[in-house]
């Protein structure tokens, strides 16, 4: 080590049956460095940092650590979870560690309380004094006795960060910490994260937000495909930026990217295919609009402005309240997804893992779950149209898979999504909402999600899409709406869109000019 | 990747060489295993456990467990015995209304689970110790001795216009446990057609594809357009209808229905299926797994009392059969993850 590195791996190999999740990736972090790592989905990051952790034990390779200045330089060919906490790495994972029902003091000592003398009784008091002293030090504020459950995810995540510098980590590593964030915790997190490294903290920071790369990160390290591609020191001129994103993502794709959003041709139709009238129920308000046949119609707002709740409603998996749901000019009142999805309404949500894909079955049999009773005789499958139907949507939409008869946990992200979106080809949607379409998608497979978009609406199919995004919201969109705590707050047309006036709808406010309007 | 096919298709096949592996050291040990007549008692043993393993299995398909089955069996051994004794019944009337009984009580099971929403070790928890205490009151805590024997002289007795039931259920009840087809048991074939319909419900079937994707993952079986709550629904009729067919082979068998007992049956039944592959997970397992368990632990039964090995012995080794199969499976899996 001629450098001061904290922290090498040295020709990192993690091999699983019939899968070679990192092929050769080395990485430097530099004492006092925020490294950003950076790679599409299925890249082998997540792997990369569990063998730092001890979760996964690499194949090959080394783990080099320095945790002390004049310290030696300790090696590893695998580390444990304790070893880890000894040498002083920590992660935060996209999901915390946290009992909901401890308080954020206890959560910090969880498995190591600090007890009083006679060894027996933990020592609340000490562990809550503790616990203000790391909160104290990373200028932010929180209760050491609020129960985690009642934090918000950005508090909870501070928990967990001051957690790992409560025990004295030297390495952190941070796996998408931005993702669950809203804007305003997202900056609160970067003022703890530069605060770290102006401590004297290495942090190797994961995200696919490439500004928050730039914004943070002394250099930027870039794997494929499990592979060591480069690293790059990050250039903070600002003039550079938009220069270097190009090349970062000519790194990671490796292949040129033209263009971020695929051009349309105008497709919108006359035909309304869904109009809300005065919609209420499950936290939205009164809430109007229509989407044509051909349409993108985006849906802007905050995290919890009540986006996702109206998506429920429309699609029958809750409740509405008041207001009238009128589709292909029927009124409807779907009381369960089955119901909308007979109608023709699909709904592609946010979190795929959780409500998107099931996991653990067959990509055929995704594609076909709500077509079934369609392709059976009696209750037989009809197994030849089964398999056609799903070679069929895996040649149209490019799922990349050895065979649709792989489980869907094996597919990428990008690529689990197409398969949601070909579930609903299937079932022949007229409308088809999604929810954060590219949340968690890499570069390449984002473009693709953008060009079946596209597909989708010049062949007179309408689109609700809600996005956080906002390059992808104004990219994509014909019109935009946006909404905040459960409310219509504005809506744009294209000649309209603007960053700014999203953003000051978003966060409640009407803009002067347009007030009378509403 | 076709050398990965291979390893999935033995491991999933790899419980059948358990059996066989277990078969011979039986065999070996005492060569009257293998002979025809301790088959074909084997095979009347374990068509009771085979027949309400169907129906468990789907259960367990979906995450959900049936702790009801042996009260189920119980009540049918009873009410059934009683309609044909104390109230001279056809028999097969009495059969078909025990095994609707039966499937009733599981649609009850499926209204508790899924409708109010109560966890299903407590909604089955709670139907196990009602049935079986409404069997205890409907026998009065005795045995209905002589179903087989007596059943017709009984309703003799009584009206006379239920004789000519009586006469036709004597000449029919004895089919079960005396008859077949050349040397085959009635209740083995029945077991085996059973399977037949369990397999054609999880491999044919749109609802095995459901079964698997409820397991898998509720919430978004549900948004996928499947009506989770009414697959509940059939799941548990399922399991008390496949229960109760068990329970008229029981009742033929022993041709005695005693409320006290069959206890702890249904914890040998999750056996078989568990050590036939279906995790308790959800959304993984195949009927040939189930098969293959429920004739592992069928076989291991006899195998032991061939053995002279005692029945509190018997426990022990059916309980490190289980830890062992399940553990085995699951540290593969826990290995395989890191």
């Amino acid at each position: 080590m001629s450098e001061d590195y904290v922290l090498e791996l040295e020709h990192i190999r993690k091999e699983y049956p019939g899968v070679i999740a990192i092929k050769d990736v080395t990485l430097q972090l530099r004492r006092g460095d925020i490294l950003g790592l950076i790679g599409e989905n299925g890249a082998g990051k997540s792997t990369l940092i569990k063998c730092c952790s001890g979760a996964v034990i690499p194949t090959s390779g080394k783990i080099k650590v320095k945790k002390d200045k004049d310290g030696e330089v300790k090696e590893f060919s695998r580390m444990t979870p304790q070893l880890a906490a000894e040498n002083g790495i920590a992660i935060i994972y996209q999901e915390f560690n946290n009992v909901g029902e401890l308080s954020a003091a206890e959560n910090m000592f969880l498995g190591r309380p600090i007890l009083k003398k006679n060894g027996i009784v933990i020592d609340r008091k000490a562990m809550e004094e503790e616990a203000a002293k790391a909160f104290e030090q990373l200028n932010i504020k929180i209760n050491p006795r609020t129960l985690v459950k009642n934090l918000s995810v950005g508090y909870q995540q501070m928990v967990e960060i001051a957690k790992a510098i409560q025990q004295n980590a030297q390495v952190l590593i941070m796996d998408e910490p931005s993702a669950p964030l809203t804007t305003n915790e997202v900056e609160s997190m970067f003022k703890v994260v530069e605060l770290l490294k102006s401590k004297g903290v290495s942090i190797i920071y994961i995200s696919h937000r490439l500004e928050e790369i730039f914004r943070l990160s002394d250099r930027i390290e870039v794997i494929r495909d499990g592979e060591y591609v480069d690293t790059l020191i990050t250039d903070k001129d600002p003039a550079t930026i938009p220069h270097q994103v190009d090349d970062l993502i000519k790194l990671m794709v490796g292949r040129e990217m033209t263009q971020k959003y695929p051009p349309r041709e105008p497709c919108v139709r006359d035909e309304v295919v869904i109009e809300l009238k005065d919609v209420s129920g499950n936290g939205d308000e009164n809430i109007s609009f229509k989407v044509h046949a051909g349409e993108v119609l985006g849906l802007g707002g905050l995290v919890g402005a009540g986006r996702t709740e109206i998506a429920q409603v429309i699609f029958g998996a809750r409740p509405k309240d008041s207001g009238q749901i009128i589709f292909l000019g029927q009124e409807i009142n779907p009381r369960s997804p089955r119901e909308a999805i007979n109608l023709g309404i699909a709904l592609l949500p946010e979190d795929r893992k959780r409500h998107g894909a099931l996991l653990t079955n067959s990509i055929k049999n995704n594609i076909s779950m709500p077509i079934y009773e369609r392709i059976s005789k009696g209750t037989v499958i009809d197994k030849k149209r089964e398999y056609s139907i799903a070679e069929g949507y895996r040649e149209d939409i490019q799922i990349k898979c050895p065979s649709i008869h792989q489980l869907v946990k094996n597919l990428s992200g990008g690529n689990q999504q197409k398969v949601i979106l070909a579930k609903w080809l299937a079932a022949q949607s007229k409308l088809i909402i999604f929810d954060e379409p590219t949340r968690g998608i890499d570069v390449g497979a984002k473009f693709e999600i953008y060009k079946l978009i596209n597909d989708l609406v010049e062949d007179g199919v309408a689109v609700l899409m809600i996005s956080s995004e906002m390059e992808e919201l104004i990219g994509m969109s014909d019109r935009i709406m946006v909404l905040a705590e459960g409310k219509m707050m504005g809506e744009l047309h294209k000649d309209e869109f603007n960053a700014d006036t999203i953003m000051t709808y978003a966060s409640g406010v009407i803009p002067e000019n347009k007030k009378e309007a509403i | 990747m076709e050398q990965n096919r291979f390893a999935a298709a033995f491991k999933q096949n790899a419980i059948w060489l358990v059996f066989i592996i277990e078969i011979a050291i039986f065999a070996y040990f005492n060569p009257k295993f293998l002979s025809l007549p301790n088959i074909i008692n084997i095979s009347r043993q374990v068509s009771y456990y085979g027949i309400a393993s169907i129906g468990m299995t789907f259960v367990i398909l979906i995450a959900g467990i049936d702790l009801s089955i042996a009260s189920i069996v119980v009540l049918v051994n009873v009410v059934c015995a009683y309609l044909m004794m104390n109230m001279g019944w056809n028999m097969w009337l009495a059969i078909i209304v025990s095994i609707v009984m039966a499937t009733l009580i599981g649609i009850l099971n499926g209204f508790m689970v899924s409708t109010i929403g109560i966890p299903a070790i407590i909604a089955t928890f709670a139907s196990q110790t009602i049935f079986r205490g409404l069997a205890y009151i409907l026998s009065g805590g005795l045995p209905i001795p002589d179903v087989l024997r007596y059943a017709p002289e009984v309703g003799l007795n009584g009206n006379p216009t239920l004789s000519f039931f009586a006469r036709w259920t004597l000449n029919h009840w004895s089919i079960f446990p005396k008859t077949g087809i050349g040397l085959i048991p009635v209740c083995a074939i029945i077991m085996v057609i059973c399977f037949a319909i369990g397999s054609f419900i999880l491999n044919k079937s749109y609802f095995g594809r459901y079964f698997y994707a409820i397991g898998g993952n509720e919430e978004a079986a549900e948004l996928s357009g499947i009506r989770v709550s009414k697959m509940k629904y059939l799941i548990y009729a399922l399991s008390g209808f496949f229960a109760g067919l068990a329970g008229i082979i029981v009742l033929s068998r022993t041709g005695s229905a005693q409320a006290s007992s069959l206890v702890g049956f249904e914890f040998e039944v999750i056996t078989c299926v568990v050590l036939g592959g279906v995790s308790v997970a959800g959304g993984i397992g195949h009927m040939s797994g189930v098969i293959a368990g429920v004739l592992i632990i069928g076989s291991l039964k006899s195998g032991m009392v061939m053995m002279n090995v005692s029945e509190y012995t018997q426990m022990v080794v059916q309980g490190l059969v289980l830890a062992i199969a399940v553990g085995f499976d699951c540290f593969s899996k826990k290995r395989n993850a890191s």
